[in-house]
């Protein structure tokens, strides 16, 4: 029943976690295995969250490489961020409950996203004119934020440093649990909605043909993408083109749009990739701040050629 | 053409004439340590404030707007698509990853020595990006511009890890965000060669505009398409060479000017690189003033502003167009 493809997805996931928990094991081993799995259930939800969400986006925008960081949604929720340090000071920031923080933030970017993406979706703009939007905006956002940066003391400056980063090694584990009911939910939603997926991928005219109200739904999975977004930016930081990567490498192994196929495949294709990454430059390479850096490179690269190979098959 | 020649177009292009020199007045009388148009008459110290950091400031802003809107004109007519600049064809970043290289190997290279390595980088980095968007379809217009910003992303990571192994991070961040606070009288010079190289546009203005109707065509009207696709290519990269090294990367100016000035005047290059130029050379050098203002006495980098005030001015733009087609 299980398709063979996510069976083996599945199995290499398991494996890099047990690679992730096990290797270099020694010390106290109680104590290192739970530091461990704190972090590992850090990265699995982001890889998930940013999946997921990038699969999603990329259904309700029709378009395949689009994903909510290139549209500038994760320079949205760190402009967000910058701008509540603007508002409360950094003392008042710091001192607010991380939960508290946490929930605003997300708000606030659900917020901003539907005010943006909502009016551009509804006209339905050329889908050239969208991307180059979306980039821009993603300028916009990540300008304004240094600009907000610049006017802020450096005391509150030093608060805001540490989160515009991608950073895998001080994930943020005081947001852990509350983080990891959001994604859960935001899976289980997205899993839900599968077969809607599959019918928002036929476009909006035929979609709403079929019995969809159009508008709604794609309102509904704009908020989903944009609170998973929340989590795995709030989390590690912002990762540009780490969704595309984990997309379009899902959608090569599967061989389909099918949410049911993609939507787990793409998942499992996220943990694999971070969880692996991680692992292979904590222990192989010795230096693991550098991941970052290494997926934007990487998922560039990879990117770049299957654009060509693409454009030319 | 009759555009030039007609009273309208006269009377917009003395007034964007005028609008320049009140920015340039205003630029030369902004600042942290207060300065009048009296006191420069009567005071040396004054007088000399004005020449060695005042004056070359202004200048340099002037030269590097012109420069780069040019180089983003340049690059839209080579490549054929209005979306792409030195930013986002992988120009700024692969000069970037030059200089940082000959910094390392070559710490004592004289400043000239390192604009000409981030210039040949910029050269390979631009060719590359041009010779393999050239295979994308030409039915996809938006593909061009994305393969670039990813491409420019590639180029720019390989940039931070090494800038990040060396603990040169710092030094990358002066040349990816431009900032003109530095510059003083001996500082820039190098600049003056962006002048040269819009001197060279503008003689080669009209081929340009030929080549914009693509390799067969201008072939067919006789023009040596490789050899102008070459000195394109070598302005391109030594005007965005130029402005890294110098100042930082100014993001936004080859987008956003050659842009709105195609929309009110045209695709004939010779035509619009006046306009190209003066309005490229405005927006940095209004955006460098709004940087000194809007936390005075202290500065904020015109790469900051620009980020901000380019993308707005950009988004109004597809939008004012999305609303009428």
């Amino acid at each position: 029943m299980v398709d063979r493809r996510l069976l083996a997805l599945g199995a290499a996931a398991l494996a890099v976690a047990v690679a992730f928990l096990s290797i270099g094991l020694k010390g106290n081993i109680a104590f290192v295995l739970e530091l461990r799995l704190l972090k590992l259930a850090a990265l699995v939800q982001v890889g998930v969250a940013v999946a997921v969400s990038t699969v999603i986006f990329q259904t309700v925008t029709g378009n395949r490489i689009l994903t909510p960081s290139i549209m500038g949604l994760d320079a949205l929720y760190l402009f967000g961020q910058m701008a509540m340090i603007f508002l409360l000071g950094g003392v008042g920031y710091a001192t607010l409950d991380p939960q508290v923080k946490f929930g605003a933030e997300i708000l606030l970017l659900m917020a901003l996203a539907s005010a943006l993406l909502l009016p551009m979706l509804k006209r339905r703009l050329d889908m050239g004119l969208m991307l180059l939007a979306g980039v821009v905006l993603g300028v916009l956002f990540r300008s304004l934020q240094s600009l907000l940066a610049r006017l802020i003391s450096p005391n509150d400056f030093a608060v805001a440093q540490v989160m515009s980063y991608a950073n895998f090694n001080a994930v943020r584990t005081d947001l852990l649990a509350f983080a990891a009911i959001l994604t859960l939910a935001g899976v289980v939603a997205a899993w839900r909605a599968r077969h809607v997926l599959d019918v928002i991928s036929l476009g909006p005219d035929t979609a709403t043909g079929l019995g969809v109200n159009w508008m709604a739904t794609v309102a509904g999975l704009l908020l989903l993408v944009s609170g998973l977004i929340a989590v795995s930016t709030a989390l590690v930081g912002p990762m540009a083109l780490f969704g595309l990567l984990v997309a379009t490498l899902a959608e090569r192994i599967v061989g389909t749009r099918r949410h049911g196929m993609l939507l787990p495949a793409a998942a499992l294709t996220g943990i694999v990739t971070l969880v692996g990454g991680q692992t292979l430059f904590q222990h192989a390479l010795g230096n693991a701040t550098a991941l970052g850096i290494v997926i934007e490179f990487v998922g560039g690269l990879v990117f770049l050629l299957l654009l060509i190979l693409g454009s030319r098959a | 053409m009759t555009i030039a020649a007609s009273p309208s177009a006269l009377r917009t292009g003395v007034i964007a004439s005028l609008g320049l020199a009140i920015l340039c007045v205003l630029s030369l009388f902004v600042g942290v340590s207060p300065l009048s148009p009296g006191r420069v008459l009567s005071d040396t110290e004054a007088l000399q404030l004005l020449l060695v950091s005042r004056l070359p400031r202004t200048l340099a802003a002037l030269l590097a707007g012109a420069g780069l809107a040019i180089a983003g004109l340049i690059m839209q007519t080579l490549s054929r698509n209005r979306f792409v600049e030195p930013a986002t064809a992988g120009t700024a970043q692969s000069a970037e990853l030059g200089i940082l290289v000959v910094t390392l190997l070559l710490p004592g290279a004289a400043l000239w020595a390192k604009t000409l390595v981030a210039g040949i980088a910029a050269l390979a980095g631009t060719s590359v990006f041009l010779f393999t968007a050239h295979r994308l379809p030409p039915t996809q217009p938006f593909l061009v511009p994305l393969f670039g910003i990813v491409y420019g992303g590639v180029v720019g990571a390989a940039a931070t890890f090494i800038a990040w192994q060396a603990d040169l991070l710092q030094f990358l961040s002066i040349w990816t965000n431009g900032d003109f606070s530095g510059v003083l009288r001996g500082r820039y010079e190098l600049l003056w060669i962006t002048a040269l190289m819009v001197a060279v546009a503008w003689f080669v203005a009209d081929r340009l505009t030929i080549m914009a109707l693509g390799r067969e065509a201008s072939i067919g009207l006789g023009i040596d398409y490789a050899r102008m696709m070459r000195i394109g290519l070598v302005l391109v990269s030594l005007i965005t060479a130029l402005s890294v090294v110098v100042v930082g990367m100014i993001p936004f100016v080859g987008l956003a000017v050659p842009n709105i000035v195609s929309r009110l005047k045209g695709d004939n290059v010779r035509g619009t690189l006046g306009w190209v130029a003066v309005g490229g050379a405005g927006l940095v050098l209004s955006c460098d003033i709004v940087g000194r203002l809007i936390r005075y006495p202290y500065e904020i980098p015109v790469g900051t502003v620009m980020g901000v005030v380019g993308a707005a001015l950009f988004l109004w733009l597809l939008f004012r167009r999305g609303s009428h087609g």
